[in-house]
């Protein structure tokens, strides 16, 4: 195994300049990738370097978890980030990875021809090798795009729950997506904060974007009203479209004692009504 | 009682007293304000108790049913009850506990408790006219 490394090792030694333009030739011919070649250029270079670090310090380079690897996992991370950010795909990336193969299997061919055994040997050496390197870059481009998904969700979590002020004393949450219990738990929270920061008396909560409500959804509604009594304020449930009407009386759900109506101007209208307030037309 | 038990001070303003609950109640403090509260209803003829929970951050099920408790308590004796100042964990909490205190009136401060009441020892004084 070792041996086979040191095989690689000679290579990158004498030729690096001719594997890297090879390798460069490849990756154009194969992963058919539009990305400027100048970074294409910075990033294969010190992914070389890195595997040339790691080959040289003679550690097991199976799974690449010596301290001598990390410049090489560096720069696979480099690449794959980099590539998921700019909107390359997975299999281009790893594409890129994978076009060091035919290089290096050349090389080993010609340096080895005279000794077929060590040749093999060599060549299965800079496939498992390559093919990890692949792995790697995969794994780190699948993670890049996980914490993409994560942070989005978070910041769909956040942006489809404001809390407006309509008039003094009366707040509005225009509630859009599906209620679950994460989404109740962040509404309630930040409506109960604003309740207090701003000694409002009316909540209205909006459903008109609420695409269904089932039992649970239902539940989740409840409870919200429920805390908003709690603290002091009332509420008013706004939005409520004919068909989900239906589904809630089908449903059998029990909305007693909560106040409901079927657009936010309704809603609006009766909070200017408690208030004590009456709208006028100034000219008729 | 055990000697240097924390009590809870309960202040008459009128006909209403006031409860302040300025430190996380122990049980024992609760059935101690459960007792005090009582007996100062009937000894001062209060027709109103607003209890400011507005320091109160920690909650469980015993203390959300003492609330419910002193409110029936007093109700029974003649007096409204209205619980102030819930902050919103608390709220979250006692929601989440199942325990929605119904038949308790609660306001957003002191000032909007004292409204309340105002409103409702009206009622009561022009009914008893």
């Amino acid at each position: 195994m070792s041996d086979d490394l040191t095989v690689i090792g000679q290579i990158l030694e004498s030729d690096r300049a001719a594997v890297l333009q090879d390798w460069l030739g490849e990756i154009r011919a194969t992963a058919g990738l539009g990305a400027s070649t100048k970074t294409l250029n910075a990033d294969t270079e010190s992914l070389l370097k890195g595997l040339d670090k790691g080959i040289k310090s003679g550690q097991d380079g199976t799974h690449l978890d010596g301290t001598a690897w990390e410049a090489l996992k560096d720069a696979l991370e480099e690449l794959s980030s980099s590539g998921a950010a700019q909107g390359i795909s997975a299999a281009q990336t790893s594409a890129v990875v994978m076009a060091l193969k035919r290089p290096l299997f050349e090389r080993v061919q010609a340096r080895l021809a005279n000794d077929p055994v060590r040749m093999a040997s060599g060549i299965w050496t800079v496939s498992t090798l390559v093919d990890r390197l692949s792995q790697f870059t995969l794994a780190t481009y699948q993670k890049t795009r996980e914490a993409v998904i994560a942070r989005q969700q978070q910041e769909l979590l956040e942006l489809s729950t404001p809390v407006v002020k309509l008039w003094e004393g009366v707040l509005a949450v225009p509630m859009i997506g599906t209620l679950d219990s994460n989404r109740t738990q962040l509404v309630m929270e930040s409506l109960l904060q604003r309740i207090v920061d701003t000694g409002s008396e009316l909540a209205i909560i909006d459903i008109t974007g609420v695409p269904t409500v089932d039992t649970l959804v239902a539940q989740h509604l409840l409870k919200t009203v429920t805390a908003i009594r709690l603290m002091g304020a009332d509420c008013i449930i706004s939005g409520i479209r004919p068909q989900i009407a239906q589904t809630i009386v089908h449903l059998g759900i029990d909305l007693q004692g909560i106040t409901t109506k079927a657009s936010l101007a309704d809603a609006l209208a009766l909070a200017l009504k408690r208030g004590g307030y009456i709208v006028t037309r100034a000219k008729a | 009682m055990t000697e240097g038990q924390q009590r809870i001070p309960i202040l008459r303003m009128g006909k209403c007293l006031l409860v302040t609950i300025q430190v996380d109640l122990q049980d024992q403090t609760a059935l101690a304000l459960q007792d005090d509260l009582s007996a100062k209803i009937d000894q001062v003829g209060a027709s109103g108790v607003i209890i400011d929970i507005s320091a109160l951050e920690i909650v469980d099920s015993f203390i959300g049913r003492m609330l419910a408790g002193i409110s029936g308590i007093a109700s029974v004796l003649g007096a409204t009850t209205v619980v102030v100042g819930m902050q919103p964990a608390v709220a979250i909490t006692l929601v989440e506990l199942g325990l929605s205190l119904q038949g308790v009136k609660t306001a957003l401060n002191v000032e909007r408790g004292m409204q309340i009441l105002a409103g409702t020892i009206d009622e009561v004084d022009t009914s008893g006219d």
